[in-house]
């Protein structure tokens, strides 16, 4: 749907401009913030940074993305990134290169990933329920892996993942960008995005109409798990260790959040990944506002709830909403059907 | 004769009284009553905020921010204390219509803007942990001597078990709960909600009031579970009680309780409470094996009690199929 240009800069309009007005605070805070410089082989600023530490919750939200479209949702990722960086700094500690390290990495968010899958597709447990399984034990299965310490590790190939840079360019923010682009060709170049907002819209309806979403649904969980488990490697590269306790440690929520941030319906159905990586930006911006305003650290939280609450009830229309009345006051009153073909409308402001 | 309606929670207890015998035999010292009553007191917060979650999940939702509500009451009470006067008693009614109020604000955000549940309590969560932050960053010691008498009031069990207040007050909790649940108007509401919201709306259940006074419920008692866990451990500490909003719906499942709505029991969460809460004590007892292998333990728990609901859902809806399929009213 968003793919020809004006209608992709249609969509996202509103959260370019919310990202403009909280980098516009930021620059009121800090005058020098947009300045970027050349120094040692790679580039410094503060605008750099934002698209660095952004870079774990962007790579999960673009599997994020995925899965909230059709109509799930992955509370599990936080836990994945933990075994991922617990399976990466293991394989380099028992004296793998960083290669099979990445590998085997990817592999375990990929086996956790199909678990979610299956369990969903399969099983067919609620996506919150069936992730939350994972979500509970995943950092115990971690903390099994490292043997209860944080795993730390000296190699280079590994560290460059998370600290090193490509071109001047910091290696995580070549990392979410080419798979944030990836993704987007992906789903937008072929019919796979559409099959799965088809998906997310009425599950019923997309298998009878030729589609297979148990596969579906099993590979995007499956994407959600890699995408995790390539964060949890470039958090444990960056830190040089791998911490079982608190690696990823609530992503999982500030991921969800840039989904709907990008303005993506909780409910399944159009999708946008470029907007959710613009969640993700906006979310990093505003933790940068609040360091470098100076205010205290414990403000983080409170501003955070508060914009989300802002953002929520903007995007609580009044439109969903009339829609929704005139449908439950109508002789075929099925609000609970209404619902999703009403959410798609409030996206596109 | 067992109604298969009961079959979960028969389940539940079936498990715990087996893990329970499974530990005494290893370790015969489990039996004493010393162990009973630590039970008890050491998951008192968890059950108390427990009973509240499974009034939530009954309706079909989730609340994520008990446990920041929990962490807020508990560096709510710790500061007033030091920096006022005020008695403790009239702490604990504020600090409980605060939450009470905070609780029925998410469940008419919920109701009237229709949002997710999932997503207003995710908020709702990061504002209670937020301002706990702002509050104190510190542990804060609680020092009243109307802490030390609420925490020497016991029953000493023969054997040395000392059944403490708080343990109490959770059993009290969950009498009350059960009786809200099932003897009530509003609980049967709750039920109906969970069934589907559309069918009580035309069954004329107050949706508004219900939901509304589901998340107060949820609030005032993970405010609640706040006083007790300030009492357990006399201080306020803001990144206490990270993560107990999933021990809580955990307990609920493990209890019995469908997570999709309209079906459990509050009876089973006390045993979705008590299987934890064992876990975690045969680990002690063990000595050897690390405090993570409860969360793997849980979470295999947990996973074996949503494959059962799903048998059960699975054999239920077949046998309808069957039974409207024969014209057979069953």
């Amino acid at each position: 749907m968003a793919t020809t240009t004006p209608s992709l800069l249609k969509r996202i309009t509103p959260q370019l401009i919310i990202l403009a007005v909280v980098l516009g605070l930021n620059l009121l805070v800090f005058p020098d913030f947009f300045d970027v410089s050349f120094r040692n082989g790679r580039i410094f600023g503060n605008l750099v940074d934002v698209f660095n530490r952004g870079a774990p919750v962007a790579l999960l939200c673009i599997g994020m993305t995925l899965v909230i479209a059709t109509k799930g949702i992955d509370l599990s990722v936080g836990a994945v990134m933990a075994i991922a960086g617990a399976t990466a700094a293991s394989l380099v500690t028992d004296g793998h290169g960083w290669g099979t390290a990445l590998i085997g990495a990817l592999a375990t968010g990929a086996l956790c990933g199909a678990w979610n899958g299956v369990l969903v597709a399969v099983l067919r447990i609620q996506p919150i329920v069936a992730t939350l399984v994972l979500m509970v034990a995943g950092r115990g299965i971690a903390q099994l892996i490292t043997e209860g310490t944080i795993l730390t590790f000296n190699n280079e190939g590994l560290i460059r993942l998370g600290a090193g840079t490509v071109l001047g360019i910091p290696t995580p923010i070549v990392i979410w960008l080419a798979l944030g682009t990836l993704a987007t060709l992906a789903v937008r170049r072929t019919a796979l995005g559409m099959l799965i907002e088809a998906i997310g819209v009425n599950e019923a309806s997309s298998r009878l109409a030729g589609i297979n979403s148990r596969v579906l649904l099993i590979c995007v969980y499956l994407a959600s798990g890699l995408c995790a488990a390539l964060a949890g490697v470039i958090v444990a590269a960056d830190i040089k260790g791998a911490d079982a306790n608190n690696a990823g440690l609530w992503l999982e929520l500030d991921a969800i959040l840039a989904v709907v941030i990008g303005g993506n319906s909780l409910l399944g159905g159009r999708f946008s990944i470029v907007a959710s990586l613009i969640g993700a930006l906006i979310i990093q911006s505003v933790n940068s506002v609040i360091l470098l305003s100076g205010m205290p650290p414990e403000f983080n939280l409170v501003i955070k709830a508060i914009l989300i609450l802002a953002i929520l009830v903007i995007q609580s229309p009044k439109i969903g909403h009339l829609i929704y009345m005139l449908r439950a006051s109508g002789p075929e009153s099925l609000p609970e059907r209404a619902r999703p073909s009403a959410a798609p409308k409030e996206d596109a402001p | 004769m067992i109604r298969s309606t009961h079959l979960p929670l028969m389940v539940t207890l079936a498990t715990f009284v087996l893990a329970y015998a499974l530990c005494a035999s290893q370790y015969p010292a489990m039996l004493s009553t010393r162990v009973v009553a630590n039970l008890l007191t050491d998951n008192a917060f968890l059950g108390i905020v427990a009973v509240g979650m499974t009034f939530v999940i009954l309706s079909g939702g989730i609340d994520l921010s008990v446990g920041s509500v929990i962490a807020f009451t508990g560096v709510f009470l710790a500061v007033i204390l030091r920096d006022t006067s005020i008695h403790p008693l009239a702490a604990f009614a504020l600090v409980l219509a605060l939450t009470t109020g905070f609780g029925a604000a998410m469940g008419a955000t919920i109701h009237y803007l229709e949002m997710p549940p999932f997503i207003v309590t995710l908020a709702g969560m990061f504002l209670a942990r937020g301002a706990a932050y702002v509050l104190s960053t510190d542990s804060v010691p609680i020092t009243h001597e109307f802490y030390d008498t609420l925490q020497d009031i016991y029953y000493k069990a023969p054997g040395g078990g000392r059944f403490r207040l708080i343990g109490g007050l959770m059993l009290l909790t969950f009498i009350a709960g059960a009786l809200i649940a099932h003897r009530t108007r509003f609980g049967q509401n709750v039920y109906a909600l969970g069934g589907g919201a559309q069918t009580a709306r035309l069954m004329g259940v107050p949706l508004a009031s219900t939901t509304v006074g589901i998340y107060a419920i949820s609030g005032g008692l993970a405010g609640l579970a706040g006083i007790v866990f300030s009492l357990y451990t006399s201080a306020g500490y803001s990144l206490a009680t990270v993560g107990v909003e999933l021990d809580a719906i955990a307990a609920v499942v493990i209890g019995g309780t469908l997570l999709s709505g309209g079906y459990g029991f509050v009876a089973g969460t006390f045993f979705g409470i008590l299987i934890m809460g064992l876990i975690q004590t045969y680990i002690v007892f063990d000595g050897t094996l690390s405090s993570w292998w409860t969360k793997i333990v849980i979470g295999a728990l947990l996973f074996a009690f949503i494959l059962l609901q799903k048998g059960l859902t699975w054999a239920t809806t077949t046998r309808r199929k069957r039974a409207t399929g024969s014209a057979q009213p069953s």
